[in-house]
């Protein structure tokens, strides 16, 4: 990972950062950090420290769970304009998922110690931050429900 | 802005009509072709064997399906209409009709009456985006309004199908989907609700593509067929994107027996869903649409 010019013109293209100010996009940039990952790459593994979290600006990732003896369950696919991992805010601060770029994926990295640190000293920041956080959770995991429900499998046949 | 179809938010879909013969008499057509779809999914190609005419069918239509001694089910028509010498229905084998027809071979008879109901009106989406979501089998009844539309594909802005399905090994007409995502003219995005990591593709609900638009919000038509909870939030997303009821179109199932109007087996409060569907405008089902057990 390298870090570049420009990262605040990154941050402000991507649609997470839509309705911050300057002022708080300008604390955050000091955290950010330009990714980029080969097609086939595992970058996150399931149980390592969550010490960043990723928003794509270009590519699909898949969160998968890795099983024994099978191949691995791809959980979610994200893409552009996605937020991917919000295991660096939960304790133990470990990630739950493998993350796998399906093809060639290009991020801004957000370092997560630096992130906590600069929520935890502004907290007007820190609301900010999670009140692009909460919906994004909230939409997730509504779509997984969704997905749990089956609605496409066959309507059950009624018992005689 | 005034982004509404038309000043008169009236039926846009012309009524149901059948050509002339006796529309409870089903006609006996020959299956020309049996495919296999899926594990649980066929496609019947059927032609006269009575020395009558084809079956003119508008997208969106559906015929009332007889197996001889078993009974009779309503399927869409999943064809071309502008190559009506091939009718094409693409079933799912649920019980005992459609398990009996999966079990048709080729020089089979069946009866066919048709075709009934509302169709996709197409027609009305020229000169606008048009957005395609599908779910599940409800890409059948679709194929024949996106064969239309690609037909004339000039005659149309920009072209966008969304498709959910269960996992990889559900997805329907998959060689299609390769086919029409290879063209330039239309873009083509498909997600299933559960993969594992050979399937390169996207895993999520049909309504996460849809954030992804693709067409206008002011000047689109959206045509929706799938279960109707798919269906149901599919129609938020839409609403989220800033698409007007009347620019949504679904397509709803309830079971039938006359198929022309005469028996109220498909009654959907005020409606007939066998003539005054199965296609609708939304904003003319909306008070219904979520209503349950009606
Ligand atoms: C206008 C219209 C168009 C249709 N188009 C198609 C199509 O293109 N392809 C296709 O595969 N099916 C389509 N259907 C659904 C199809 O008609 C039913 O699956 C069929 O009637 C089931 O009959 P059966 O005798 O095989 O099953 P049954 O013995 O009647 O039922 C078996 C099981 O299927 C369930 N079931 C019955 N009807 C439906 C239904 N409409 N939706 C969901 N579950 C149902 C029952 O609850 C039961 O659990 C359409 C229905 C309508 C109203
Ligand atoms: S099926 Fe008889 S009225 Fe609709």
């Amino acid at each position: 990972m390298v870090k570049v010019e420009g990262l605040e013109t990154l941050m402000e293209e991507h649609p997470f950062f839509e309705g911050f100010n300057q002022e708080a996009l300008d604390l955050l940039a000091g955290c950010a950090t330009n990714a980029k990952f080969d097609a086939g790459t595992v970058f996150i593994r399931e149980g390592d420290k969550a010490d960043m979290f990723y928003l794509i600006r270009h590519g699909t990732v898949a969160q998968e769970i890795r099983v024994p003896g099978r191949d691995p369950l791809v959980v979610e696919t994200l893409s552009e304009g996605d937020l991917l991992g919000w295991s660096w805010i939960v304790p133990p601060y470990r990630w739950t998922f493998d993350c796998r770029a399906v093809e060639l994926v290009r991020a801004l990295g957000m370092d997560a110690a630096c992130l906590r640190a600069k929520c935890e000293q502004d907290h007007s920041l820190g609301y900010l931050f999670y009140q692009h956080m909460v919906p994004i959770i909230a939409r997730r995991l509504w779509a997984v429900r969704m997905r749990l429900l089956d609605i496409y499998a066959p309507a059950p046949k009624p018992k005689l | 802005m005034d982004t509404s179809l038309a000043a008169d938010p009236g039926p846009e879909i012309p009524p149901a009509r059948w050509s002339g013969v006796d529309p409870m008499m089903p006609r006996p057509f020959t299956v020309k072709r049996v495919r296999k779809e899926l594990a649980d999914t066929f496609t019947l190609e059927l032609e006269p064997a009575d020395g009558g005419g084809p079956i003119r069918f508008q997208p969106g239509q559906f015929n009332m399906l007889y197996a001889y001694g078993v009974g009779e089910v309503p399927i869409s028509i999943s064809s071309d209409p502008d190559d009506p010498s091939v009718v094409a229905h693409t079933t799912r084998f649920v019980g005992s009709v459609t398990e009996a027809l999966v079990h048709t071979r080729i020089g089979s008879l069946i009866g066919v009456r048709g075709p009934f109901g509302t169709h996709w009106p197409v027609e009305i989406a020229q000169g606008e985006d048009v957005a395609f979501i599908a779910g599940g089998i409800g890409l059948a009844p679709l194929r024949p309004a996106i064969y239309r539309v690609l037909s004339e594909r000039q005659k149309y802005g920009n072209v966008v199908i969304f498709y959910g399905a269960r996992t990889p090994e559900d997805l329907l007409f998959r060689k299609e989907l390769q086919s029409w995502r290879s063209r330039f003219d239309i873009n083509v995005h498909v997600t299933v609700d559960r993969a594992t990591g050979r399937w390169n593709g996207r895993v999520g609900f049909v309504t996460q593509l849809i954030r992804g638009g693709g067409f206008d919000r002011h000047s689109s038509v959206a045509f929706i067929c799938g279960p109707e909870l798919m269906m149901r939030y599919s129609i938020q997303k839409l609403q989220e994107h800033g698409l007007g009821n009347d620019r949504i179109f679904i397509s709803m199932e309830r079971n039938m027996k006359c198929a022309v109007g005469f028996c109220g087996h498909c009654q959907l409060g005020s409606q007939f869903v066998c003539k005054d569907g199965p296609v609708y405008r939304f904003d003319n089902i909306e008070d219904y649409f979520s209503i349950w057990e009606l």
